[in-house]
């Protein structure tokens, strides 16, 4: 046999690749939840400050990052499309406003912090930094109302679980932007931080507690899967990472809290991915096994995820370790 | 409501029409900060830490709206194109996953690092920012133009079915992904990009040169503007005859493997022997101005020429018309129209080079406001031709999306309605014009202010330059 003739035969080392790539789809939309979450909750944050020099703090924390922490919403629609394509397929088309809703959030939220800088008069700095918090905002939400209509096999674009989770997202992200701002800034500025990640938990718990009863109601083929072992494990795990944060968040323990709250977004995404399974677009009816790609594509994407995903952690690390520690007087987006 | 095809159709075209201008941008910008990084490290010398800031800002912008654009065509396979991309995947989604994950992570990554860090990391590793911004911009489109080269000359897969529906299949990785267009596409393309930035360089500097030296205005940092120059025409004069040579060569591969395109490149409509090639050429009459298939054209050509340019030289060759396939045509008269232009101004960029690299020899670069003149009129061109050639290369495809496999009216998403589709097209013609209009002003501002004023080696010193002065926005 030649080497492609062995590659098409079977998964390497007889590995369970469909489920592997499910797991890893999830990784990755859980990555760019959490790094881009931090960005939209900057955003949101942006909002709660009057003060011209704290606005320029919030956008210099984030600017050296958000670039590459975008890059992985790209990586997760190209790995949807390598190894899923006809859920690539089905999903984007029938959430076909609901995509444009999305990106056209992203456009105005990517925008913003690059326009703000460009001009240092008040009335461009207004429009941009709203606009900044719009799109801060309506991108959670709307990824939020996506993830929820794809769990639910929702073939409507407003549903009231997407509402929910789109709402939890953006909850959520504040209390990851909260965190990380907490890394980046020093004084007053992190000191009201403190209370804007407190309320936002609050806010956030309070929408999985709705949201978990949405999806009852409104999915009656779900709710087997509510109450299946992963599933509330997932839920102990977000309520105790919960308590992490906001004890971490007293004792100013900065990185326990950011810590905490990226295992919030993973376990999120992991509730997500649980009840899914092993369905991963109901209202297409396929499944992880019906919807993968064949043996040979599927080989080949997976050395090259081996490939490069460690290296890509060997970027990141580079970047946040390049930029560690609260920004300097002086420095600006 | 216009038919959701058309709209589809017009959608991916608006969206990818405007995207290219900031790859374009990126790719050809990169070497150029690659050599300033290094000679800034090298040297400290003001004006090489000049040429690096300033193109810096302009590349930083560049690859903002570059990002927000190019995410919208990646899910617009999705939304748009689900039937393609649902019988497609196999082959065409791998090109997309690598080139986010080996290109794009590692642009966007150390473009952090590039754009905000100098004052925190050691020469070293900052050079490695700069190689790794312009590889990953390379790489970006060694992926993409594997992905669209395969549509232009399909190799490597099968038609297989799965639940009812025929999908293409990988068999043959190499076949497929080592594809006879992808050098061709992608020498044209690097070389394209670059040129453009070097008319852009040489336009922008040819400006502010023909203002201090022609109109005695005072023009600030005028060293700076007069290398911007000097960098700009040496671009010009390395790219400009490449691109025309390796451009004749690929036309002739295009001949080769998709002989419909060529033929609609030449309008050629029966199958003949001994064909001109048309220099102009215009339909006789009204009607057929309105009819693409417009046959009867007036034309003033070389006896010969199409045949001998297609075969390499032999007037006699065959070129197979536009009658001989069946089924729909591409837009013969776009193709057409845009192929010479395109040509055109290949020729023209290497006047411009040899009459630049003329005057400088000679002593008179600054002084022959004449050039100055057509060098600021030329400074956009470079993009220009870029686009008319991804209009020769994907309208005149049509009607394949991939070439003899699938139709793109076969292609599109197969629930979508007129409604969304005319929603999402009226949506992104105002959103995409809003943004050209923004990046011309932001650039345009960005070239007002000039370069940093800068002495020296004091980039590297900490205590003497605030770390606010070496930010994209100073």
């Amino acid at each position: 046999m030649t080497d492609v003739d062995a590659l098409a035969a079977e998964p390497l080392f007889g590995l369970p690749l469909a489920d592997l790539w499910f797991g890893l789809l999830f990784f990755i939309l859980g990555t760019f939840l959490f790094l881009d979450g931090f960005d939209f909750g900057a955003g949101a944050l942006f909002a709660t400050r009057e003060d011209a020099e704290e606005r320029e703090q919030l956008l210099a924390a984030i600017g050296p990052f958000w670039d590459g922490n975008e890059v992985w919403l790209v990586v997760f629609g190209g790995a949807m499309f390598a190894a899923f394509p006809s859920v690539y397929a089905n999903l984007f088309s029938r959430h076909y406003l609901l995509m444009f809703a999305i990106l056209g959030a992203l456009i105005v939220r990517g925008l913003s912090p690059e326009m703000y800088e460009q001009r240092h008069d008040e009335t461009w700095q207004t429009w941009w930094g709203r606009a900044f918090v719009v799109g801060s905002l309506t991108a959670p939400f709307f990824l939020g109302m996506f993830t929820a209509n794809w769990l639910l096999g929702a073939t409507t674009i407003v549903t009231l679980p997407g509402i929910i989770v789109g709402l939890a997202l953006v909850a959520l992200t504040v209390v990851d932007g909260a965190a990380f701002l907490r890394l980046k800034t020093r004084g007053d500025l992190r000191d009201d931080l403190r209370t804007d990640g407190y309320r936002a938990l609050g806010a956030y718990l309070v929408l999985v507690v709705a949201t978990i009863g949405s999806v009852y109601v409104a999915a009656p083929d779900l709710r087997p899967g509510l109450f299946s072992a992963p599933v509330v494990a997932l839920v102990v795990v977000t309520l105790a990472l919960a308590g992490v944060y906001a004890l971490a968040t007293r004792e100013d323990r900065y990185y326990l809290a950011f810590v905490a709250a990226a295992g919030l977004v993973f376990a999120l995404v992991g509730i997500v991915a649980g009840l899914m399974y092993p369905a991963i677009d109901r209202a297409g009816g396929l499944t992880v096994e019906s919807a993968i790609v064949s043996t040979l594509p599927l080989n080949l994407m997976s050395i090259g995820a081996a490939i490069l995903l460690p290296l890509i952690f060997v970027y990141f690390v580079v970047l946040y370790s390049t930029f560690s520690g609260p920004i300097e007087a002086g420095e600006s987006y | 409501m216009i038919d959701p095809v058309l709209a589809s159709r017009l959608q991916f075209a608006l969206t990818t029409i405007v995207h290219i201008i900031f790859p374009v941008m990126s790719m050809g910008l990169a070497p150029f900060l690659v050599y300033f990084t290094w000679k800034d490290i090298r040297t400290g010398e003001a004006i090489y830490e000049q040429l690096r800031r300033f193109w810096t800002k302009i590349f930083a912008v560049s690859f903002v709206v570059g990002t927000v654009t190019g995410i919208v065509l990646e899910f617009e396979f999705g939304t748009n194109f689900a039937a393609f991309s649902t019988t497609a995947g196999e082959l065409f989604g791998g090109p997309l996953a690598l080139e986010g994950m080996m290109a794009f992570m590692l642009e966007a990554t150390f473009l952090g690092v590039f754009v905000f860090g100098r004052e925190r990391v050691g020469d070293a590793l900052y050079m490695v920012s700069a190689v790794a911004v312009g590889l990953g911009t390379w790489l970006s489109a060694v992926w993409i133009l594997i992905a669209n080269s395969w549509m232009q000359t399909p190799r490597g897969y099968e038609l297989v079915t799965e639940n009812d529906q025929v999908i293409v299949t990988l068999v043959d990785p190499i076949a497929a992904y080592a594809n006879p267009r992808f050098p061709w596409m992608f020498v044209h393309m690097q070389n394209a990009a670059v040129e453009s930035v070097a008319l852009f360089m040489a336009g922008l500097g040819a400006y502010f040169v023909f203002r201090h030296h022609v109109w005695d205005y005072p023009v600030e940092n005028v060293d700076f503007w007069e290398t911007t120059l000097k960098f700009g025409l040496i671009a010009l004069i390395v790219t400009a005859p490449l691109q025309v040579i390796h451009g004749d060569l690929y036309a002739r591969h295009v001949f080769e493997t998709q002989p419909q395109k060529f033929a609609a490149m030449e309008a050629v409509w029966e199958t003949d022997t001994y064909v001109p090639e048309y220099l102009v050429a215009f339909p006789t009459s009204l009607t057929d101005l309105l009819d693409p298939r417009a046959k009867n054209v007036f034309g003033i050509g070389i006896p010969g020429g199409a045949s001998w340019l297609a075969s390499g030289g032999d007037p006699q060759a065959t070129i197979q018309g536009l009658e001989e396939f069946e089924g729909p045509q591409p837009p013969v008269a776009i193709v057409f129209w845009a192929f010479r232009i395109m040509v055109a101004l290949g020729f023209w960029f290497i006047l411009l080079a040899v009459w630049g690299g003329y005057r400088w020899w000679r002593g008179e670069l600054l002084e022959d406001d004449l050039l100055h003149k057509a060098l600021m009129l030329s400074a956009p061109l470079g993009i220009v031709a870029v686009e008319l050639g991804w209009i020769v290369t994907e309208v005149g495809r049509q009607p394949w999306v991939i070439q003899d496999v699938m139709r793109t009216s076969d292609g599109v998403s197969p629930g979508l309605t007129g409604a969304e589709a005319t929603l999402t097209l009226a949506g992104f013609a105002v959103v995409y014009l809003g943004l050209l209009t923004l990046y011309a002003y932001v650039v345009a501002r960005i070239v007002r202010a000039g370069p940093p004023d800068v002495d020296g080696s004091a980039a590297r010193d900490a205590s003497e330059t605030p770390a606010s002065e070496v930010s994209v926005d100073d």
